[in-house]
Parts: C-alpha cells; structure tokens; sequence
C-alpha cells in the first residue's frame, strides 16, 4: 500500500472550519448527533468550551444518561437547570453553562405549567403518567426538544450547544411533533377518551358500534383498570397535549431556521460511519440546516513516509542481526507476527515478561519493537482511510472536520480544551499528507 | 448455561458482532441458536453480508459442527399485531386498530410498550416448543440496548404487572418477567478497555443487581495485541536515540547522522511508542477496575483489518473455547 494513494481522494473533501461557526453571532443552535461511542458528548462539551472561551454566552444541553458531561466538565450536579461552569476562561467576555435533561422533572414542570392546579394533580399522580415520564425509550427525545425550546425561549444565552441521545432514535425528536399531530387527530384519542368523557353507561349509545367494539377490546386487552387510568391520563393531558404540539411544531421550525447548524460526529470506524451517513441523509430529508461532520479519534503518524511493509521488513532485518549478535531471542518484543495481530488472541495478562532479560534488550530489539508498533499503526491509518473514503464516495459535499486521537480518555476541561484545539485545527491530522518529508532536510532535530 | 444470552453494551463496543458472535459459539454440535435484534439497525444483516432481515426468523449461518443460527428483527408493530392474534385471537380487531392509529400509538406515542413487545417477543421464543416438546431453539441471543438502558428495558415488564393490576397484560408481564429473572437468562455487557466504557459496564452491573436481573459476564472486546514491552521501552526512550537511530540505519531505513532519513525516524517512532505506552497503562488501571467487579470476564481480539465474516467466524472460535459445555456464560 503506497500512502499517498490511499489519502489522494480525500484531497477534494471540503474542510469544516469550526472557528467560524462558533465566532458567527448567527449560530444559535449547534446539535451533535451520531451514533453511540464516538464521542459525542465530549464534542458538545469541547464545542462549549471553545465557544465560551471565544466570546460567547453559551449552554450545552446533554441528554445521555449517562453523567459523562458532568465529568468532563468538572460538575457534580446535573439538574435539569443550566450551572454556569468554573473554571472557563472568560476574558473575552463569554461564559458557559452545562445541564443534563432530567426526563421526569421537565414533563412535570410542562404539566404544573400548562394545567390548572386539580387538573396537574389529577396528572401527576396518575399511574400511567409515573410509568412514562420516568422516561421509557422515546420519552428522552420529545423532552430534549422541549428543553431546547424552553432554553430558546428564556433567550438568556446566545448560543445552545445540543447533545442528542446515544442512539439512532436520536433523530426521533424531529419526528415528534408529527407522531403527536397525527396522533391527536386521529380517531384512537376519541375512542380513548369517549368513555372518559361522556361517563358510564348513557353516554355508551352515543358510541357506534364499531366504537364500543374497539373500547370492549381494549378493555378485554389491558384491564379494565389500567383502561381507565390511560383514559383519565388522556383525558388529563389533552389541553396540554395540544400546546405540546404547538410549542414542538415550533422547535422543528426552530431546527430548520438558518441559525441552527447539525454536526454529525462519528469515528472513522465502518459502523459508526454508516451510521453518519444514515443521519446525513435524513437530514437532509429534513432539509436541516447540516453543516459538517465531526470524525474523531483519527489516528495520525510523525513517520507516514515509512510504510507498514517497509518498517516490517526493516524490523525483520534487525531480528536477523539481533539473533546473530546476541541470540537474545525476543525478549523485548511480544507477538513479532504484527503483520496479522489479531492472529494473536487474547493477550497475556500484562504482569508478564520476565524481568531477568529485561535489561539484556539489544538495540536491535528495541527498534525493532518500535517498528513493528509503526507498522501497526501504519495499518490503522490504512483503514481508517479506507473507511473514510467510502464515505467520501457516497457524500462528497460533506465537509470534514478531524479530530486527532488521544491516547487517553477526556475528564477535565484541560481535555475538553485539547480536544477542541485539535478540533479547529483539523486539518493538521490528515494522515500521510507530507510524503514528501523524507527529501527533506531542514527538519529541526529535537 | 441460560438460554437467553442478553448482550449490551455501551455504544461502540461492538455489542452486535459479540452478539453474533456467541449465537455462532452457542450453535455448536447440532444446537440451534436464534439471534434477536431489537433496535431496527439492521446490524446483523450487515454483520452477515445478507440483504435486511424482515420479520421472520430466518435461517442466516450454519456453525461448525452443523448447528444452526436463525436471525430476527423484532418489529414491534408486526410483534404487537402477532400477539393481539395469538393471545386473543384478534386479527380482525388488530388490523381496525391500526386504522385507528392505536397500533402507531401503542409502538411510538407510548414508548414503554415497544419494549413490552419487544422483550416478550424473545421470551416467547425461549419458550416456545416443538410438537415433540423440544424446545424450538436451544439458546436466543438478544442484541440487546444499551448498557445505560437495558435495566428499564428488561425491567419495563414488572412496569406493566404494576400498571395493569389483573387481567391479560397483567399476566402476560408475569410470565416475561419470571424468565427474565430466572438463571434461564444472563445479561452480559460488552466494554472496552477504556475509562468511559468501563465505567457504566460498572453502573450498569449494579443496576442490574438492583433489579434482581441474571449478570452473566463481562466480554472486553477489541483488545489490542502488545506489541512492545513498555519497560523496554523506557530504556529505549532515554540516552539510547543514537543507538536506536544506528539500529534503523542499519535496517536499510537511511543515514543515521543529525538530519539523516533514519535519525529522523526516531522522534516519531518514539513518541508513538509514548503513547502505546501510556495506552497500555491505562489499560491495565481498567483491567483492575473489572476484576473488582467480581465477574467472569472474557477477552476477544482487535481485528486489525476490521470486522468481516471471517473475523466474525474467528470470534465465535474464540468465544467457544470459554463457554465449554458446562461453563458459567
């Protein structure tokens, strides 16, 4: 594999820059979306960061379960209100705040909002609303949305960073309002609630017969107990079910206006790409504001002009040399057959390695290690470029912003900081893009 | 060895090709094994090179040894359509129903009762028989959700037993949670060796605990081959450079004096050698956390040219040789 083959197609693919994005008083709105895994969470968290520290009055809203955020950022406590972050460098006059979406908490608040105090109670204690707002799969997403209108609404920020939730159900949200619609104009609401509404047995006549059919079935199927508790539920929710559909009819507007910019993140791995490519094209579906996709954790080498097979080769000399030499063994280097490393299962616990042959590694040994770890990495690089251009090749007006890998993981706003700057300097991980290095020779040697 | 494997995982941690893998392991010697997505992705399709899967179970590999894996996406529209037909014998009223919307309902609009369906329909099919009375699959396997929510996933049936106090749904919630919580069913959770991962595997053992749900292992998936001692390393790191960049010189990789191809290598090659180094530091510290949690816990390989059916075959042969007959998986 020659390295300046496989990064040529990815000379066309357009480059995100996110500087602008972030300084530009238009963007109001930036949403992370992409499959789980890749990092998305400490993308909006860095994008915060990075914001914040330009100059902008920023909130990053995160929906995952999962605490992550709040780890990253230094924050304990993750209400469902934004707590402004310490710690930012505020110098140029931005701030930032950071909040996790509580489910139950923000359905509760739009029920006490939107329903007088008999009709919230009447809601809040009903079984059937406990079991949903404690957030089945779904629920997080109409929530989301809703929080993200609400925060709009306060007007207090001038920027709202989105984190979505980690799955492809993360998308679900732009479907919100029109399950809600077609679902409140439907016939299935009457047919719940007609029983609810004109109360016992007189008001039955005023049902066809198809209707009371459907009701003796539902009855049959759920109980009539819990029939009841979804009607009262139902019946309950009504009036705020309406304003719920407007208030979300509004934020999908909200989503599409030009102030709102979609990040699609994604690592340069085949599942996760095609994922990226499945929220690319429902955006656009959506005719959503896309602005670029976000690869993190490329991975980049200070040697691309040593290929995998000749760093393999060299290392094999260096065997030869080294077994004449000392006739060590390899000691120093475990698993020499990096060319398949997988065709080593399940490596050795860690502990071992015998001590007494340590301090006999030959030189040889050592670099030979070394370029058995280059070649690997060389393998890496390889496919991640073969994964990436077959993304390129379906969606080549996507613009692209790399993220370099870091070997350890993000948990304090020095990291968030780190990952950001690699963020907006993106270009700069382009893996193989200086073949031509080994003709230099005015390289500075540290 | 429970017949309903339930894997998750978090996010990227390949929980479907561990999925796939183990229903390949657990087909072994004539056993049949039904693989069961939930999530719509169409992950096991892509995983087995096949065209989407429809609602049906479908016969997509054959094991070494002869057994066999049957594959099926749940859809839980079709799932509810089925039951309302093979519960109440309601066909009829199920198709009136969704012309209504309240089958739409039922599968968005009110999201706990797709993971109703969707956990039921898996139990039915560790319980369904034969006409001899043979069990119809000897082991179902379930791509399951996410680590951050397959507790309320599994769990949402005692939910349901709760809302509905009596009557039909009420007992058929009984009878999915009696398997779910049965040694008939094990939950594993697939990690990385990373701090994010191995953080809510740990979280999401204990709520697995809390619920009173089977924990079966612990799979770390994608574990690198090492390639480098780091100690030697260390040594090579330090006064060493001159030597090393002789040793490359020496390989046939250029002139080793300041500014030469070879010497120039060796910064780079170091400093990806740091970060191995750093890599496998942070490898062990979450090797440690997983022992503490006090579960059997399996390696599976990096596949360094990615995942493909034969890398899939090579997991499954992997994993086979820890779930000997009689083990604990």
């Amino acid at each position: 594999m020659s390295v300046s083959a496989t990064d040529s197609s990815m000379d066309a693919t357009p480059t995100l820059d996110i500087d602008p994005l972030l300084d530009d008083p238009a963007t109001r709105i930036i949403v992370c979306c992409g499959a789980g895994g890749v990092g998305k969470t400490t993308t909006a968290a860095a994008l915060g960061v990075r914001a914040a520290e330009r100059g902008r009055k920023v909130v990053v809203l995160t929906i995952d379960p999962a605490r992550r955020l709040a780890q990253s950022m230094g924050i304990d406590e993750l209400d469902n209100t934004p707590r402004r972050v310490k710690g930012i460098d505020e110098s140029a006059g931005g701030e930032l705040s950071a909040m996790m979406l509580d489910m139950k908490r923000t359905f509760d608040e739009i029920v006490e909002a939107h329903a007088d105090g008999e009709r919230a109670r009447a809601i809040l204690e009903n079984p059937f609303y406990q079991s949903l707002s404690a957030g089945f799969a779904g629920t997080q997403e109409y929530m989301a949305m809703e929080k993200l209108g609400q925060l709009r609404a306060r007007d207090e920020w001038d920027l709202i960073v989105v984190d979505t939730p980690p799955s492809r159900s993360a998308l679900d949200f732009l479907d919100a309002p029109k399950r809600l619609g077609s679902f409140l104009d439907g016939k299935f609401i009457r047919v719940l609630m007609a029983p609810a509404k004109v109360g016992g047995r007189a008001g039955m006549k005023f049902l066809n017969v198809g209707m009371s059919m459907m009701t003796g079935t539902l009855s049959k199927l759920m109980g009539g107990q819990l029939l009841r508790d979804v009607q009262t539920f139902v019946a309950a929710m009504d009036t705020m079910f309406g304003g719920f559909r407007t208030r979300a009819d509004a934020t999908y507007r909200l989503l599409q206006a030009p102030g709102t910019a979609f990040l699609v993140v994604a690592a340069p791995e085949r599942d996760a790409l095609r994922e990226a490519a499945y929220f690319v094209e429902r955006l656009a579906a959506e005719e959503m504001p896309f602005a670029g996709l976000v690869l993190n954790r490329v991975h980049g080498s200070g040697a691309p002009q040593l290929s995998a097979e000749r760093a393999l080769a060299a290392a094999e000399n260096l065997d030869e040399a080294g077994i004449v030499d000392q006739g060590a063994g390899h000691a120093g280097v475990r698993d020499s057959s990096a060319t398949s490393p997988e065709s080593d299962p399940a490596p050795d616990d860690t502990s071992e390695g015998e001590s007494g042959t340590r301090a006999a590694h030959s030189v040889e040994q050592l670099t030979a290690g070394l370029l058995r770890l280059h070649a690997e990495r060389m393998h890496v690089l390889a496919r991640e470029q073969r994964t990436r251009d077959r993304f390129t090749a379906l969606h080549p007006e996507v613009a692209v912003a790399e993220v370099a890998a870091l070997p350890g993981d993000v948990h304090d706003l020095a990291g968030l900081r780190a990952i950001a700057d690699r963020l907006a300097a993106s270009d700069a991980v382009e893996p193989g893009a200086t073949p031509d290095e080994f003709a230099r020779s005015d390289q500075p040697v540290g | 060895m429970s017949r309903l494997q339930v894997v998750s995982g978090k996010g990227g941690t390949g929980k479907t090709t561990v999925a796939a893998a183990l229903a390949l392991a657990l087909a072994t010697e004539g056993k049949r094994a039904l693989l069961v997505e939930v999530e719509g992705r169409q992950g096991i399709a892509q995983l087995f090179e096949t065209e989407a899967l429809p609602y049906e179970e479908r016969k997509i590999a054959v094991a070494p040894g002869g057994g066999e894996v049957y594959a099926l996406a749940i859809d839980a529209e079709r799932a509810l359509l089925d039951y309302l037909q093979m519960f109440y014998k309601l066909g009829g009223a199920g198709r009136a129903l969704k012309k209504l919307g309240a089958i739409d309902f039922a599968t968005t609009i009110a999201p706990g009762l797709r993971d109703v369906l969707l956990t039921g329909k898996a139990c039915e099919a560790v319980r369904r028989r034969d006409k001899q009375n043979r069990y119809a699959y000897d082991y179902v396997v379930m791509d399951a959700p996410p680590t951050g929510r397959i507790t309320r996933f599994l769990n949402v049936n005692d939910e349901v037993a709760g809302l509905a106090r009596f009557g039909p749904i009420h007992n058929q919630a009984q009878a999915v949670m009696r398997v779910l919580k049965s040694p008939e069913t094990a939950v594993h959770l697939v990690t990385l060796l990373e701090e994010m991962p191995v953080q809510e595997t740990a979280d999401g053992i204990a709520e697995l605990h809390a619920a009173e749900l089977p924990v079966g292992n612990v799979i770390v998936n994608m574990v690198r081959p090492h390639l480098l001692d780091e100690d030697a390393l260390r040594t090579a790191a330090g006064e060493r450079r001159a030597a090393v960049a002789k040793a490359l010189s020496l390989a046939g990789l250029g002139g080793a004096r300041r500014g030469g191809l070879a010497e120039r290598l060796v910064d780079p090659l170091l400093e990806q050698a740091a970060e191995h180094a750093e890599r496998v530091e942070l490898e062990r510290e979450q090797r440690a956390v997983l022992a503490r949690l006090d579960l059997a816990t399996y390696e599976l390989p990096l596949l360094g040219e990615g995942m493909d059916l034969a890398g899939l075959y090579r997991l499954a042969k992997e994993l086979r040789t820890r779930i000997a007959p009689g083990g604990t998986a």
